[in-house]
């Protein structure tokens, strides 16, 4: 048993890649080997905002695999630790360990220091991870996310966008990842307001969602017949707090009589 | 050329287990006791450099000693859980096997190196109602040695144990509040060779595996929440 010369750092990520190498993927050899990669399942739509009392994070629940639906309820938003949240958008398998990591990783340097990372710091440690993905990304094994959390020093709600090499660009106001991104975003362009109130928040996000929905094939809408709904999740003051299946029926219902036109005669 | 002095192996076992007892024993004691709600865990402490400390969703540590020594070891223990719970899944990391690592590797520690640790710790579980199997709490003590003990109930650390296992037995029962927990673990503390008579809130370092919360179990208890329970 080793006492003093392991690894004694705070990260979780150093402490699997010097202790636990085994654990990495070589995904280098897996394309040197196998050419290709077989189809994988994809994620869609997800969008991350800031309003009065923190951020908002939402996302679709489809994932496609090619033309056909690999599942109708897949997770894309994860709470990441008390205070953040991340969305992904991408090869899901990929991108769904990479939340799981993250989480471990800001848990693992909360418990070793006696306090969690700075939010800035946060969102620094998944800029590392995408970038350590990279190679998989060349591959088609693209995973972009949406980060946002509250940032309980400067008391506010902060988002951050991401591109595969790791760039990672703080967004005043909103954005949106996927293959719908660019309708959720045409809707919030017009919806958005800085200082919404949590109720308007959930509003501009499920239109978007919905916009994204009506023009994108990849991104899923509500499924009435099933009951599944997107997720949205809030980062305040108070920690994070999903919003409620019930909550997200009332205002989609909402949005559809406004939308609704009369059945022509 | 020089020829190492023959050491008869049970003198010097003996000499380094004093060596350890007496680092141990210049410390203050940590007592950890099963109450209703989970696991308490009160160690006279009045510095920031932490003695309790959180290890997994249902597992808490706690370290008496040399600061450097078990402090390294709590780290070990973080990294040992994450790992584990990274590879499988997160109700496999169990006190048990941690207590059992951490038994492998002071042991070989003490046997090995020339200076063992002078250190003890208490690795702690608190039981999950919704899992079946684990409802149970755990206390396991492991020594500056190796030597590991499962333990019922109560479990302290530190300088002059016997006379504070002689209060807990005397006076602790099971079901006890988190209020009248903390009291007896004040009242124990203050037992102790080198303890203060009258110890207040500021002076003690206090934390929970709290049964009824989800996910992360451990609590650290605030100052003045600590104070509100000693004073009413």
């Amino acid at each position: 048993m080793r006492f003093w010369d392991g690894y004694k750092g705070s990260s979780f990520l150093e402490l699997l890649a010097i202790e636990h190498p085994h654990f990495e993927p070589d995904v280098r050899r897996w394309f040197d080997e196998l050419g290709q990669l077989p189809a994988t399942a994809h994620g869609t739509t997800c969008i991350g905002l800031r309003f009065a009392d923190g951020a908002l994070v939402a996302g679709d629940r489809l994932a496609t695999m090619g033309y056909q639906v690999a599942s109708r309820d897949i997770q894309k938003v994860y709470a990441t630790d008390g205070y953040s949240i991340m969305a992904i958008a991408g090869a899901a398998g990929p991108a769904i360990e990479m939340a799981r990591l993250l989480g471990i990783q800001f848990e693992h340097h909360e418990k070793i220091e006696g306090e969690p990372l700075e939010l800035e710091g946060k969102a620094n440690t998944l800029s590392q991870l995408i970038r350590q993905n990279l190679p998989a990304a060349m591959q088609g094994l693209v995973v972009v996310p949406i980060f946002a959390g509250f940032d309980l020093r400067r008391r506010t709600g902060r988002v951050w966008r991401y591109e595969v090499t790791g760039g990672r660009y703080e967004e005043r106001e909103f954005d949106a990842v996927g293959s719908g991104s660019i309708f959720a975003k045409e809707s919030l362009k017009k919806s958005f307001r800085v200082d919404a109130t949590r109720d308007e928040a959930i509003r501009m996000a499920l239109e978007a969602l919905k916009d994204a929905a009506d023009e994108d094939r990849g991104t899923g809408g509500v499924d009435l017949e099933r009951g599944i709904y997107p997720t949205l999740k809030t980062c305040t003051v108070r920690g994070i707090e999903s919003v409620s299946d019930e909550e997200i029926a009332r205002a989609h219902r909402e949005v559809l009589e406004l939308r609704r036109r009369p059945v022509e005669a | 050329m020089a020829f190492p002095f023959y050491v008869n192996p049970e003198q010097m076992t003996q000499d380094k287990a004093e060596f350890a007892r007496k680092g141990i024993a210049r410390g203050k004691s940590i007592v950890t006791m099963e109450y209703a709600g989970g696991i308490l865990m009160v160690a006279e402490n009045p510095l920031r450099l932490q003695k309790l400390g959180e290890i997994y969703d249902r597992i808490g540590f706690a370290g008496v000693g040399k600061f450097s020594e078990f402090d390294r070891l709590r780290k070990m223990g973080i990294q040992w859980a994450d790992v584990e719970g990274y590879r499988f899944s997160r109700d496999d990391v169990r006190a048990k096997a941690l207590a059992n690592f951490y038994s492998q590797a002071l042991g070989e520690e003490f046997t090995r190196s020339n200076k063992p640790f002078e250190v003890e710790i208490v690795v702690a579980e608190v039981g999950d109602d919704g899992l079946a199997g684990n409802e149970r709490n755990a206390l396991y003590r492991v020594g500056f040695d190796g030597t590991i003990q499962d333990q019922e109930g109560y479990c302290t650390i530190g300088g002059s144990v016997d006379s504070l296992q002689a209060h807990l037995a005397a006076n602790y029962r099971q079901g006890l509040s988190l209020r009248d927990a903390l009291r007896l673990g004040r009242d124990t503390l203050q037992r102790a060779d080198n303890g203060q008579a009258d110890l207040a809130a500021s002076k003690l370092e206090v934390a929970v595996l709290d049964r009824t919360r989800a996910g992360r179990h451990f609590r650290r208890i605030a100052p003045e929440e600590i104070r509100e329970h000693l004073t009413r």
